[in-house]
């Protein structure tokens, strides 16, 4: 290796210096694209945001007012769809990855399943969930119908993630703990899911931020209402079905459906930041600890 | 021990509450698709003249074909760019801008596709529409989609890298090995469950979405001859036309949905035997 | 980490309790009208109907009406399943929906638009005809540019492509159009995107476009303005009624709000939504 020196470290330089200047081109672009919408949803919106715009009533169509009772809604949504969907989902992923490195056939089966669901489009969903939560079950048009309809849309996401961030943990933990005589349970809540959050940490804000921007499975489930929920019972309207309302179906809401954009964005960077500030107070490990590590 | 058979049960029931779920949506598709079946044939659904459902013609088949090339080309754009974001924030960029990386892909995965449907509208459609055409075509409307999934697979990939043993890095630059050939040798193979996780999801995801793509494919039936033909999917067809739809129609709509989760089985059964036989940690 | 998770589950069940607070009135004036309300059906009437609700409630407030959307499809089949009270349709019944009732509270003009550029004033019915049929594909056959036509053209079932067709007297199989839509809005967007297309979207919705700076222009019909005035005093030849439908069992309340949405006192709401009210008083200005 010392007596082709020169010409292997030349090509290796020249290799190295490809793949840094494709993946920063590739990274800036993304970012580009994404802080080109960001800058067309803020142009289009933050004139109309004033802190009356955040807790008023929902007045003319949406064209005035604020959206006080759509905010209050959709954290109610989500709320009901994180609370049924994070204890299902964590379940189901460890009952999935009992036994470690084989797999049984119920599992491979579950899995792939929840796959297909996860293909399944949004609007099935909002009938599905109009015909089975409001309908059979007696729901009605509901911040609940609406909760358990997204809980069933991120159930994919979630377990997978689940299970994804359970095998990622080193075989050899789990050994060290069963050799120590933890029961199964412990070796779970004590080892494996502390190990594992910031993975498990990254399938939930990716849920709720495809919970957040789903429209057309709520328009059927949680509806069109955009008065102050009494309860969950209630239909309320989301951030999202009334950003697709005065955009597309009032006429000259073009500005407020950016507005209440900007809005959306601003709550899930809040949600966000509180998710990673948890886990950070937590003491978990936090992912920003790699950085440029070599 | 008796908190672990506790522990077995209360898991094994939550997981076949999940497998519930799937079997009551599939259940709900089967009974609304149902009528149109049995009137009208599976077979007419492939060889049907157009998709005139008022007038008698359902044929699928474009739609099938625009529904594959919108999501598998959603998948050619979303995986390297998401891909090589994990990368970079792990690898290539200093602490501080690795923080906004992931801040602003998480942003990216919030925004609402009724956003991404207008923002593709008003500012990408007119800019396409210089090559040619209206605009509104398979092509912006894949690009749309992959920008629309990138996240999954970006923040996914991320994860199942930042999970690897620091030692195997660590070992490998104490040999000696440069930083691309630490992520092309090791990193990526190491963290391919994740990746590939986050690549499925991100499939199905792109194979689902309804809103943005209904406003950017242009929605003409028929086979796209190029890139730039319009086209309409499965979901933006099921969604353009069941708020008006007689009962009759309906049904019909929803053997599309049906069509949409056979292909959706499809794919995700040709995946999984794939990745089955390779069955290392 | 216990007692901080302890924390802020506490804090979320306090935000959830915080929104289930009983709503403000708790006066209970005498009022002999009380009950709930629901409608369903199309997203183009969803917002007057929310509108008018909500003056509705202000004067009788025992009374409560929920507005939800789906499409009149929908709106009509869950009257027929009394599963709503009253459905929302924008378009006049079909022959096999002879078994409710219709109850007429506005009404739409359905107008052609063009880039705001485009130089062509007006259009003939048979041009309009060759144009959306693809014998004719470029704008200086018409009086125009030489520029390409891009033909918009709404999805199927939708209330506006059906009075389009009936109006022209065309069917669905011959109209070969570059784009096809479902919003009047993402109409309106892609026409003013592109400099030669051509679509047809309800009058009032380009209007409010129109005074909101859209690029876009509507098209003379028959040498009869495209414009919200004179699809009231009936001069303008296409235009859809917008309907509240029952079932002929419908309840007292349902009836005395229909009646309420059809007199004079909300004319200003249902001209606010850009749609023409649908007595033919004189009053037009805007």
């Amino acid at each position: 290796m010392i007596d082709n020196g020169t010409v292997a470290t030349a090509q290796h330089d020249r290799r190295e210096f490809c793949v840094t200047v494709a993946v920063w081109c590739a990274a800036m672009s993304v970012i580009g694209v994404l802080i080109w919408i960001l800058v067309d949803i803020a142009i289009g919106g933050l004139a109309e945001i004033d802190p009356g715009f955040l807790v008023e009533d929902v007045q003319n169509a949406g064209r005035e007012g604020g959206i006080g009772p759509i905010i209050l809604s959709t954290g109610l949504i989500l709320v009901v769809c994180l609370t049924v969907s994070i204890p299902l989902s964590f379940g189901t992923a460890i009952a999935l990855t009992e036994r470690v490195g084989a797999e049984t056939w119920f599992a491979r089966n579950v899995r792939r399943s929840l796959d297909v669901l996860a293909g399944v489009p949004s609007i099935v969903f909002g009938l599905f969930g109009n015909a089975f939560f409001a309908m059979t079950l007696g729901l009605g048009y509901s911040i609940l119908s609406g909760g358990l309809t997204l809980a069933c849309m991120v159930l994919p996401i979630l377990i997978r993630t689940s299970e994804q961030a359970i095998r990622a943990v080193p075989a050899e933990y789990r050994y060290a703990a069963a050799a120590l005589g933890m029961k199964r349970t412990t070796i779970i809540f004590r080892v494996v899911i502390p190990v594992a959050m910031p993975t498990l940490a990254a399938g939930v804000v990716l849920s709720v931020g495809r919970a957040l921007a789903e429209t057309a499975a709520l328009i059927f489930t949680s509806g069109y209402v955009a008065r102050t929920p009494g309860s969950l019972l209630d239909s309320g309207r989301s951030l999202s079905v009334h950003i697709y309302d005065l955009a597309m179906n009032v006429p000259g809401g073009g500005s407020r459906a950016y507005a209440t954009a900007c809005v959306l964005v601003a709550i899930l960077l809040g949600i966000n930041m509180a998710t990673s500030l948890l886990l950070r107070m937590t003491g978990l490990r936090h992912r920003s600890e790699t950085g440029a590590a070599c | 021990m008796r908190s672990d058979r506790t522990l077995t049960i209360v898991t094994r029931t939550l997981a076949v509450i999940s497998a519930a779920i799937v079997v009551l949506v599939v259940g709900f598709l089967l009974r609304e698709s149902t009528p149109a079946l049995r009137q009208i044939g599976v077979s007419r659904f492939f060889t049907d003249a157009s998709w005139h459902p008022r007038s008698g013609e359902f044929n699928l088949t474009p739609m099938i074909v625009a529904t594959l090339v919108t999501s598998l080309g959603a998948i050619v754009v979303a995986a390297p760019m998401g891909i090589a974001s994990a990368v970079f924030v792990n690898f290539y960029a200093s602490r501080r801008l690795a923080a906004w990386h992931r801040t602003l892909i998480e942003l990216l995965a919030g925004i609402p596709s009724v956003v991404f449907g207008l923002w593709g509208l008003v500012v990408l459609a007119p800019i396409v529409a210089t090559f040619g055409g209206s605009g509104q075509n398979l092509f912006t409307a894949t690009i749309v989609l992959g920008l629309m999934v990138l996240p999954t697979v970006a923040l996914l990939s991320d994860a199942a890298i930042a999970a690897l043993p620091r030692e195997w890095i660590q070992g490998a630059a104490a040999l000696g090995i440069g930083r691309s050939a630490i992520v092309g040798w090791i990193v990526l193979p190491g963290a391919r469950r994740g990746i590939g996780s986050g690549i499925v999801l991100a499939l199905t995801r792109a194979l689902g979405e309804t809103m943005a793509v209904l406003m950017l494919a242009g929605n003409i039936v028929e086979m796209p001859s190029s890139l730039l033909s319009p086209g309409r999917t499965l979901n933006a067809n099921i969604a353009l036309e069941l708020g008006y739809a007689s009962v009759g129609h309906r049904s019909v709509l929803f053997v599309s949905g049906l069509m949409l989760m056979l292909v959706v089985s499809a794919i995700i059964f040709l995946v999984s035997r794939q990745r089955g036989t390779r069955r290392d940690r | 980490m216990r007692s901080y998770l302890l924390a802020f589950s506490l804090l979320l069940l306090c935000l959830m309790f915080a929104g289930c607070t009983s709503a403000s009135s708790t006066k209970h004036i005498p009022d002999e009208l009380s009950g709930q309300l629901t409608l369903t059906g199309s997203s183009t009437i969803a917002p007057l109907a929310t509108e008018i609700a909500m003056r509705f409630e202000q004067q009788h407030p025992n009374v409560r009406i929920d507005v939800q959307t789906g499409g009149s499809g929908k709106g009509i089949a869950d009257v027929r399943q009394r599963v709503t009270d009253i459905g929302m349709a924008s378009r006049p019944l079909a022959s096999d929906e002879a078994d409710l009732t219709a109850h007429q509270i506005a009404a739409d003009g359905v107008g052609l638009i063009v880039h705001a550029s485009n130089p062509v004033k007006e259009l003939t019915p048979d041009q309009i005809i060759a144009i959306y049929t693809d014998k004719i594909n470029n704008w200086k056959d018409v009086g125009g540019e030489d520029k390409e036509i891009t033909v918009v053209h709404k999805a199927e079932g939708r209330a506006t492509l059906e009075v389009f067709l009936g109006h022209f007297v065309i069917d669905n199989p011959s109209v070969k159009g570059d784009v096809i839509v479902g919003e009047n809005e993402h109409a309106v967007k892609t026409v003013a995107g592109i400099k030669g297309a051509i679509g047809y979207v309800s009058i009032g919705t380009a209007e409010a476009d129109i005074e909101s700076g859209v690029l876009i222009r509507l098209l003379p019909l028959d040498g009869v303005a495209a414009n919200t005035a004179n699809v009231a005093s009936g001069t303008f030849p296409m235009s859809r009624p917008l309907n509240l439908v029952t079932a002929d069992s419908g309840s007292k309340l349902a009836g005395k709000f229909i009646q309420f949405c059809q007199s004079a006192d909300v004319h200003d709401l249902v001209k606010s939504q850009y749609f023409v009210p649908i007595t033919s008083e004189s009053e037009i200005a805007k």
